[in-house]
């Protein structure tokens, strides 16, 4: 079984496409089909080695008398002429007869088929240069649809935060979570009080300590308002330093005021942000839906708003109760709100 | 069954039936409008829902609904990504026909978790050939009759399809070759054309 083996060009041709046979003088006597296609309308056989390839790596092969010499040595070399296609390959000595080089494309595989218009044949069924283009492809595919995917995702993400009931800054619930509540109770004949709430001397702390201080202040604010109502009620943050609670079955402006006194009084305490002490004090206007025959939750919301303002005219720190269907409900210490309200400062 | 033969089937019944026909079928299954991700797993009972309520409302038997699946597959532009992995496959009809063992172990290279049928190609002389189909779903070998189809067309051999033992499991198509180079087929090079459509 030893000794030398004999292959006609052609089989030569489909085991190694891309092979170079050398004569001992550099010429290339002949070249593999493939390698030939690169080089469309120039032979390459007759033609000095060096002359159409630099060798790269390594530095040595750049003489014809070593790569004789060499006897097996891997080498990277490239095309002189654009495209510059580089190669990796093997030289193997033949002796008197010259070297035999075989060549692959290596990385560079996959701009050589585009700028080459390789096809399957091009390649000996041994090269496995057509799976890694195949899993280049199916894998360039896949990250496109998980690119598509991702950029759904991310859609619905915005879109769900769109339309969150959740303020992200308190965890209290947001205006639309508010606006839902309301609207059911009303659906539901339910009968309820609510309370518009803006904080008083609030844009002094963010003035003074920073909207650090003041993000404190409000997440302290809102933890005293869960403290202070019910499971059943519903705190929300609408606005700034705006808050609405809706208080189930209480409807009683006595029982309302009260409540509100016990969340200002709180309030009032001061809350210490970074060992400084942020002193606030807070405005209500409340209305219980027993005020209407048909509760409307948008001119609950007004009427509220009205009775907010009228304490914020009378000197803040206090509640008043509106009373917007003019039935006399005016209990003693409270301040009815029936007109509209005049120029206010910041708080 | 994975989202991508999944969104391949949704693909397929909004582009030959209409939107709307895929929203009633989608509704009547139980998933929204918009269907099926490529990239997620869906219970087969899913797929199931999809695919015999498409059948009922076309009054369309399931087995010719799955072959003009196969069908689309391979011709339909939007996916030409798939008709080009398989063409790696070999460069004959005869070559691609040998490259099916391959094709579920093909696909989990690029996508580990893609359940493709498996399948398995027995050669009875040098033109007749029985593919047999196994799959965790019933009618694969009704799609793949269908991507056979079409993508001897492709290759520009002309071929006889029967289908034989189909309510078995593991159900085989014959392939008959009459002529491997019946017309020029579609051309394919191993590079990516620049305005390939996406899948």
């Amino acid at each position: 079984m030893s000794g030398p083996v004999s292959l006609t060009p052609s089989a030569l041709g489909r085991l190694m496409p891309m092979h170079v046979l050398l004569a001992p003088d550099g010429r290339i006597r002949r070249v593999g089909p493939t390698l030939q296609k690169l080089r469309p309308g120039k032979l390459m056989t007759g033609h000095d080695l060096l002359s159409l390839f630099e060798m790269r790596r390594p530095r040595s092969a750049r003489s014809i008398e070593w790569l004789m010499q060499a006897g097996q040595a891997r080498l990277h070399l490239a095309f002189r002429q654009p495209p510059c296609t580089t190669f990796k390959g093997l030289v193997v000595g033949l002796g008197a007869e010259g070297a035999l080089i075989n060549l692959s494309f290596g990385i560079s595989a996959v701009e050589a088929v585009a700028q080459y218009g390789l096809t399957l044949g091009d390649f000996a069924p041994t090269d496995l240069t057509v799976e890694m283009l195949y899993l280049v492809e199916a894998k360039t595919a896949v990250m496109e649809e998980t690119r598509k995917l991702n950029q759904r995702l991310q859609a619905a993400r915005v879109a769900a935060e769109e339309q969150a009931f959740t303020d992200t800054l308190t965890g209290l619930k947001n205006r639309r979570a508010m606006e839902h509540v309301l609207t059911r109770l009303v659906d539901r004949g339910g009968r309820f009080g609510l309370m518009h709430l803006d904080l008083d001397f609030f844009k002094a702390v963010n003035d003074s300590l920073g909207h650090a201080a003041g993000d404190h202040v409000l997440q302290q604010v809102a933890r005293i308002l869960v403290d202070e109502t019910r499971r059943e009620d519903t705190v929300a943050r609408i606005g700034g330093d705006e808050f609405v609670v809706v208080i189930k079955g209480i409807v009683d402006a006595a029982e309302l005021e009260a409540t509100a006194r016990r969340i200002i009084c709180r309030l009032e305490e001061p809350i210490f942000f970074d060992g400084c002490p942020c002193r606030i004090s807070a405005s209500i206007g409340a209305i219980a839906s027993t005020h209407y025959d048909r509760p409307d939750p948008g001119l609950m919301q007004h009427d509220a708003d009205m009775a907010l303002y009228a304490s914020k005219r009378a000197g803040r720190g206090r509640m008043t109760m509106s009373d917007a269907m003019s039935i006399d409900r005016r209990r003693p210490g409270l301040t009815a709100a029936s007109s509209a309200p005049g120029p206010l400062g910041t708080d | 069954m994975h989202g991508l033969i999944n969104r391949s089937i949704q693909c397929f019944l909004a582009d030959t039936y209409g939107t709307d026909f895929w929203a009633a079928v989608a509704v009547g299954a139980g998933i929204g409008p918009q269907g099926f991700e490529t990239m997620l797993h869906y219970d087969d009972a899913l797929t199931e829902a999809v695919l015999s309520g498409a059948a009922d409302r076309l009054g369309k038997p399931r087995a010719a609904l799955l072959e003009d699946l196969g069908i689309f597959l391979v011709s339909n532009p939007r996916l030409e990504a798939l008709r080009r992995l398989l063409r790696f496959g070999g460069e004959d009809f005869i070559e691609f026909l040998q490259s099916l063992d391959d094709l579920a172990g093909r696909a989990r290279l690029a996508v580990p978790d893609l359940d493709l049928p498996d399948l398995e190609l027995q050669e009875h002389g040098a033109r007749r050939f029985r593919l047999l189909c196994r799959w965790h779903v019933p009618g694969g070998c009704h799609v793949m009759t269908g991507i056979l189809r079409a993508l001897a067309d492709d290759y520009g051999a002309l071929v006889v399809l029967n289908l034989c033992d189909a309510t078995a499991d593991d159900a085989a198509v014959e392939i008959e070759l009459l002529d491997s180079r019946f017309s020029e087929g579609r051309g394919f090079s191993l590079a990516i054309p620049v305005d390939q459509g996406a899948a």
